[in-house]
């Protein structure tokens, strides 16, 4: 089984590159555009592992760590913020709403994956 | 692959600019909402985000910065004055200058580069940190040095041993981290052993399941470096106990600080797993040797919750989906293709043409039903070519807000105030149009500018307002396109725009011109009215050649001036480069095609219309007014078999007014034809235009009426002749 992931990213580019690098990790690719849309979608892609911007309209990162760990549709999952701000009281405040960890943009293929493994245990 | 993403970072970047413009433009015009504010601070930090990616430290440094303030100003530190706002603006033209250096190698203007940053700099408050942006490669992993898992490994690194006791707080099972998957990845480091202590686990009836007892203590033997096995626990630094003991510590704390920057460029090796580990069996609850899994985590009463919520989710959503309307979903499709679609739909014109010719060509008596098949053909041929159009079709908000940028750097480079204002940017026109489009409107704009709009200090004096106003507008106009330029400043000055024609030796220098005719003259090559060279004119183009920008379009360009008041330009356009409704005629046994724009009216000669004019040159006579006929064949150097004259006459007017009757053999039939450019095949030939293939498979000629009227001599005579006659 592949782990399943779901990005959630305003910016094409920023999904295009995690598609092409989670698929070829052998992770299987979901995305949504928004926060809104990413909640939205995440009952039926339900993916092992989300990975959410923070700056994004409808829904911000910090909505849908909200949202997904508040109304525990599921609680466990791991949910990473990818970023471009690396400043502690984001991390905090991610971390504060149920955050598991944070990828700062831009990030490399290797500490993307290396990251998700620790938090999804994929072999991939 | 990294170069198609590439790709698309560019045309993200150009939505992106395009959102930060219209924003800026909104905000410059008043509109205080803040998520408005919100959305260029979202566009400026994804080209950022993107930027990185790609190793674009220019691009990034100045979008950081740009979206520093912009920060400030969402979180309402710092107020949108007037003078941030012209700011922005220009960091806006700015950041657009710098993504087409990224994209196209171009250089970019240090000085106004670091003018920008200083100024953006004064708005950042002192303790904001200057992100460091380290740009990772795409695809290139990071060294994966210290892993030592392949035989290859050059220098091999010394085992070590860590103890690690590491025992969460029940925070940290809120956060989704599960110690399992963390002794996972250590497991696939070296040899691991897991030691449960469940020394503080309460009896049973004392658990509150909310509460975290467990502590584990962990060996490692590794030949990763100490910060890559801290990295490990990154994700749960503060939501637990952690200690991490090892045989090398006192050199590891020296690098303490590194091991921070090499968590991310050294992460472990996939499947580095040692040879012959042992399978992890979960039904082995207690402390084992080498590794066990831990025991599930504390909080796993949450699934089934999570299961029912799986189900009444979606439905609840989808209704909000559709509430939120949005834009409207589109699709990306590679030029070419809708190239290749369109060729497709000009051979299924051609087809018809085909097949009506060969319907004609049977000779049989009764074809009224074929011929009722033939038009439905006809009908869905157009429809089909209508959508194909569309698909290329695309408003062009994008160039008009490009404009404003052209407008503000003209009015910064010559100390004028001017604004922009776009209307109907939502008129859709031929995606080839707009980009060919781009190159005269700029120059217009330019010269809009620097000769249209006065000096702020003369414009008070006239009682206008300081700040001049040009006007940009699109509009459709019975199957063309309209584009607008008109600007509120001096209008031409026609007594030195003569004056200046006739020391050229443009014009006679007693010819008696109309107003129309001399703020024509601006379009003449070799004109120009500066009287010196500015820092925007002078760039070696005049107006002559954005009338040939547009002509090359098949467009039409003409120019109306009030003194005082100001100029407006006039862009006619075919809404399509592809098709084109003409008239087709025969030549001297020639069929040709006449684009039916320029058509006039057309009518059959007689002998009484016709009047001389000097050695050979014929007027004819069209209810009182003479019009200088011009002989098509004779124009194209074909020769005319039978001696009889042409007979049938098409009425032009060239786009200065000037009217003239083109005379042909014979009129056949009015229909679309799909354009074949003869660039690249024969080069430029004056009189044609481009070519078309007819029914029958042979080639049309399709002509262009302006360039045979300016070649003929008749026509030439005619316009001098009554110049004169207006003079004396």
């Amino acid at each position: 089984m592949k782990t399943k992931v779901l990005a959630i990213d305003d910016s094409r580019t920023i999904r295009n590159l995690l598609a092409a690098t989670l698929e070829e990790a052998g992770f299987e690719y979901h995305c949504a555009v928004d926060g809104r849309e990413g909640v939205d979608m995440y009952p039926d892609v339900d993916p092992d592992v989300v990975i959410t911007d923070i700056n994004m309209p409808n829904l911000d990162g910090f909505g849908v760590i909200e949202e997904l760990r508040g109304d525990g549709i599921n609680s466990k999952v791991p949910i990473l913020v990818l970023t471009t701000e690396s400043a502690p009281e984001l991390k905090a405040r991610a971390r504060g709403a149920g955050a598991t960890g944070w990828i700062t943009k831009p990030f490399d293929d290797a500490s993307l994956i290396f990251a998700l493994k620790r938090v999804t245990g994929a072999a991939a | 692959m990294s170069g198609s993403i590439q790709d698309t970072f560019f045309e993200e970047c150009e939505e992106l600019l395009e959102a930060t413009d219209e924003g800026l433009t909104a905000i410059e015009g008043g509109d205080h909402d803040p998520e408005v504010v919100n959305a260029i601070f979202r566009a400026v930090h994804s080209i950022k985000g993107g930027a990185g990616a790609f190793g674009l430290d220019d691009l990034v440094a100045f979008a950081h910065r740009f979206e520093t303030v912009f920060d400030e100003v969402r979180a309402g530190r710092m107020e949108l004055d007037e003078k941030l706002i012209q700011l922005l603006l220009r960091s806006s033209d700015h950041l657009s200058a710098l993504v087409e250096a990224a994209r196209d190698g171009g250089e970019i203007d240090e000085a106004h580069h670091d003018t920008l940053l200083a100024a953006l700099d004064e708005y950042i408050p002192e303790e904001e940190e200057d992100l460091t942006f380290e740009p990772m490669g795409l695809g290139a992993p990071a060294p994966v040095e210290d892993l030592g898992a392949g035989p290859s490994a050059p220098a091999e690194p010394q085992e070590e041993t860590y103890r690690i006791r590491f025992q969460p707080l029940k925070e940290m099972y809120g956060t989704g981290n599960e110690p399992f998957f963390l002794f996972q990845a250590l497991r696939d480091m070296g040899e691991l052993t897991v030691k449960l202590d469940e020394n503080e686990l309460p009896g049973f009836d004392a658990m509150d399941m909310a509460e975290s007892y467990l502590a584990w203590d962990l060996t490692l033997v590794t030949k990763e470096s100490r910060s890559i096995v801290e990295a490990v626990f990154e994700f749960v630094e503060g939501l637990c106990e952690l200690s991490i003991d090892g045989d090398g510590d006192a050199e590891a704390e020296a690098n303490a600080l590194a091991a921070l920057d090499a968590m991310f460029s050294a992460p472990p090796a996939d499947d580095a797993a040692p040879a012959g580990e042992p399978s992890p069996d979960p039904d082995t609850g207690s402390a084992a040797v080498p590794f066990e899994p831990p025991a599930p985590a504390p909080i796993s009463e949450a699934k089934p919750a999570a299961a029912e919520n799986k189900a009444s989710a979606p439905k609840a959503e989808s209704g909000k989906q559709e509430q939120r309307g949005g834009p409207k979903p589109t699709l990306r499709v590679e030029l070419e293709r809708v190239d290749r679609l369109i060729n497709a739909v000009g051979e299924l014109i051609i087809n018809h043409s085909m097949l009506a010719q060969q319907i004609a060509n049977l000779n049989v008596s009764d074809t009224r039903d074929v011929e009722t098949e033939l038009e439905g053909f006809k009908n869905l041929a157009r429809d089909i070519q209508e959508g194909v159009m569309a698909i290329r079709a695309q408003p062009v908000k994008p160039l008009f807000q490009r404009m404003a940028r052209i407008v503000r750097e003209a009015s910064a480079a010559t100390g004028k105030t001017c604004k922009l204002v776009n209307e109907g940017e939502n008129t859709e026109v031929d995606k080839t149009v707009i980009e060919r489009l781009s190159d005269p409107l700029t120059h217009i704009l330019r010269n809009a500018v620097d000769h249209g709009v006065e000096k702020p200090e003369d414009r008070e004096a006239a009682g206008k307002p300081k700040t001049g106003e040009i006007r940009l507008s699109a509009s459709h106009r019975s199957g063309s396109v309209c584009i607008e330029i008109k600007d509120d400043g001096a209008g031409v000055n026609r007594p030195r725009v003569k004056q200046i024609a006739i020391e050229k030796g443009l014009i006679p220098e007693n010819a008696e011109l109309t107003d129309s005719e001399i703020d024509n003259l601006l379009f003449m090559p070799g004109f120009s009215t500066a009287k010196e060279v500015s820092n925007l004119s002078g760039r070696g183009v005049g107006m002559d050649v954005v009338k040939n920008a547009v002509t090359g379009l098949g467009g039409r360009i003409n120019i109306s001036s009030t003194p005082g008041k100001g100029s407006t330009f006039t862009i006619i356009l075919p809404l399509t480069l592809a098709v084109m409704d003409g008239m087709v005629v025969s030549v001297a046994d020639q069929t040709m095609v006449v684009p039916i724009t320029s058509i006039v009216e057309t009518m059959r000669g007689s002998d009484d219309m016709i009047n001389s004019l000097g050695a050979d040159g014929t007027l004819l006579s069209i209810r009182g007014n003479f019009v200088p006929i011009c002989d098509v064949a004779g124009g194209l150097g074909l020769y005319r078999e039978s001696d009889q004259q042409a007979g049938v006459y098409l009425l032009v007017e060239t786009e200065t007014g000037q009217r003239c009757a083109l005379a042909v053999d014979d009129i056949h039939d009015q229909r679309q034809v799909v354009i074949k450019s003869l660039d690249g095949v024969c080069g430029e030939i004056p009189g044609v235009a481009a070519a078309t293939i007819l029914g029958d498979g042979k080639i049309a000629m399709i002509l262009d009426p302006e360039s045979i009227i300016a070649a003929s001599p008749t026509a030439a005579a005619f316009d001098t002749e009554r110049r004169m006659s207006n003079a004396s």
